[in-house]
């Protein structure tokens, strides 16, 4: 491979990208098309983290929901907070609650930058205190999984049983302004847009630099073969945890973003369906590859809106049929189909030579 | 003294003795091979010796006890292994193989930035296996004996002090079998290493000492000439009705 060829091809799909999602996006959607975008962006910021944990690190993650809700409760708290105003309480702990002051647990998150810092380290805190338990026992594929699924169970069950603090199953709503400006502005609206759209090309470089890094070579090989890395040295719960706390961070983010774009937080998009329906994005794409990945993601939410405003009751088994379909058939997801078609070709080309040179 | 010293090792399973106190010493510069029928321990010792399975006893290298501590905490102290089938990481290339296999020392910012130069003790190693024209190539696309040479050369550039090598030449051909034979025997010159082996004809050409095991006991040590000498190793491998083959190579030399 041409090696000038090789460096640049990643500059140019990252200046393409930004033009698309910072010139062409705004001036082609309207506003609320771009404000479903935004939804749809968050959702791609988690599948860069699955990307890194289940396509590099064979981690099945099928719990993010539970870092996107980490991160999304910690910036909503806060922004309730802000909404109330000094000395008030937020609107739905007066409704529901007997308190007449704020939970200590809540406290902190009436400073800015404490929620801030929360909604990324919030998720990769619990990440790694999960990660550490799990990984040094040695628990691993499907045990994994059915883990992050009751996790995520658990943590949205728990909210849904605090109504007075958290909003129960309504979750928290109704968010006006972020960080001063008003969320019902089309302006701000279009800025938190911006915000998004850059994190998730930041999110998408970091990966990127994991993935192409020693560390991102290790990762790989653990995930085809734990037990010879170890006898090479490493620890490869060590290899994972890192992968898997990098994910959760993400989600976190995603999750801290999706609440001023969408203006709402609640246990129904953090539970078990919405952590599968992350993972659904990135195996239909292709785990493996950042841009697959991304591009499913995106692909299956957009579907998702558009058919289920159709066709509401078939979207589910659609959606199944859909992940079947990928793990079973194409496991390396839509993003493995050029370079099979690269191959292919190649092979053809490769017969062709060889049948002009016997004729010759 | 150094080397690999072990006393009284003893494995066992849900009541089964797979290894029943065995004490074997190997030099530094030694090459050592360890024959025995099917079932006589001999895996079973190289992994209580790298930490996979629990065993009583002692093992010690180069005055280190090693039983009890992690498998990758027994890697890092110098001490390596295959296995009867080459595991090396398909997806990922030679260099990238070899590269890995150089690095369980390296710093958390070394692991996070891209790897820009190749090492040199993986030039070294590429050369010595003989792979330098295939380190791009995914591992996976390798001949057999190229992976278990390559498994040899990750072993290499991990900078061990003791290899033990699990039938490192199963399934090779007649040329690939001396091939490796070579090396070996190159690599022996500075380090401790340890071959569990079937094939009778490559032992007897490249062993400089031989260990038998049977049924979990040490039966005999010595030179090639000695062990095959040795009354008891002949009964054990004439005793196995189905290996008379291996018995008649034993008898022929």
């Amino acid at each position: 491979m041409n090696p000038l060829k090789g460096s640049l091809r990643p500059v140019a799909g990252f200046a393409g990208a930004a033009v698309l999602l910072f010139a062409v996006a705004p001036l082609a959607l309207t506003d609320f098309r771009l404000g479903l975008l935004a939804k749809y962006l968050c959702t791609a910021m988690v599948a860069v983290g699955i990307c890194l944990a289940w396509g590099r690190g064979g981690l099945l993650t099928l719990g993010q929901g539970v870092f996107f809700g980490l991160g999304g409760y910690a910036m909503a708290m806060h922004l309730k907070i802000a909404d109330a105003g000094p000395g008030n309480l937020p609107d739905f702990m007066q409704l529901y609650g007997t308190a007449t002051e704020l939970p200590w647990w809540w406290r902190p998150f009436a400073n800015p930058a404490f929620a801030l810092a929360a909604t990324v380290l919030l998720p990769m805190a619990v990440a790694a205190l999960l990660g550490l338990f799990v990984f040094r026992r040695r628990v691993k594929g499907a045990y994994f999984a059915i883990l992050s699924q009751a996790l995520a169970a658990a943590f949205a069950i728990w909210l849904i049983g605090q109504q007075a603090t958290t909003g129960g199953t309504n979750g928290l709503t109704d968010i006006q302004g972020f960080f001063g400006y008003d969320l019902d502005d089309p302006v701000n609206q279009r800025t938190v847009y911006f915000i998004i759209a850059a994190a998730l090309l930041a999110l998408i470089a970091l990966a990127r630099q994991l993935i192409h890094s020693r560390y991102g070579e290790l990762l790989v090989a653990v995930r085809d073969s734990e037990e010879r890395v170890r006898f090479l040295g490493y620890d490869p719960a060590n290899v994972k945890l890192v992968a898997y706390v990098v994910a959760a961070g993400m989600a976190g983010l995603a999750g801290a973003l999706f609440v001023p774009a969408v203006g709402i937080i609640s246990p129904a998009m953090i539970g078990i369906v919405p952590s599968i329906e992350f993972v659904i994005g990135a195996a239909v794409g292709g785990r493996a590859s950042l841009v697959g990945a991304v591009l499913g993601a995106i692909g299956v939410v957009w579907a998702k809106t558009a058919l289920s405003e159709e066709f509401p009751a078939a979207w589910t088994y659609f959606q199944g049929l859909l992940f079947i379909v990928a793990l079973a058939f194409l496991p390396g997801g839509l993003a493995s189909l050029a370079g099979m078609l690269r191959r292919r070709r190649a092979r053809q080309r490769k017969a062709t030579v060889v049948a002009v040179g016997e004729a010759a | 003294m150094s080397g690999l010293e072990i006393r009284r090792l003893r494995v066992s399973f849900d009541g089964f003795t797979a290894v029943d106190g065995v004490d074997l010493d190997v030099r530094p510069g030694d090459l050592r091979f360890l024959i025995g029928p099917n079932g006589a321990g001999k895996t079973t010792l190289v992994d209580a010796v790298t930490g996979l399975v629990k065993a009583e006893g002692s093992v010690r290298f180069d005055g280190e006890e090693l039983l009890g501590r992690s498998v990758h905490r027994i890697a890092r102290s110098g001490i390596g292994r295959t296995f009867q089938t080459a595991t090396v990481f398909e997806e990922l290339t030679v260099l990238q193989n070899l590269d890995i296999a150089a690095g369980a020392g390296r710093s958390m910012w070394t692991m996070l930035r891209r790897r820009k130069d190749v090492p040199e003790s993986v030039v070294r190693a590429l050369e010595t296996i003989g792979l330098t024209d295939l380190a791009d190539s995914p591992a996976g696309t390798l001949a057999h004996g190229q992976k278990q040479w390559l498994e040899i050369g990750m072993l290499l550039v991990q900078d061990v002090r003791l290899l033990l090598l699990d039938e490192p030449v199963a399934g090779m051909s007649h040329d690939e079998r001396e091939a490796t034979g070579a090396l070996l025997r190159r690599i022996s010159e500075e380090r401790t290493v340890v071959v569990i082996e079937h094939d009778m004809d490559f032992m007897r050409s490249f062993a400089r000492s031989v260990s038998v095991l049977h049924a979990g006991r040490l039966l005999s040590e010595g030179t090639v000439a000695e062990v095959q000498a040795d009354p008891k190793v002949q009964e054990v491998y004439l005793g196995h009705a189905a290996a008379t083959e291996d018995a008649t190579v034993v008898q022929e030399a």
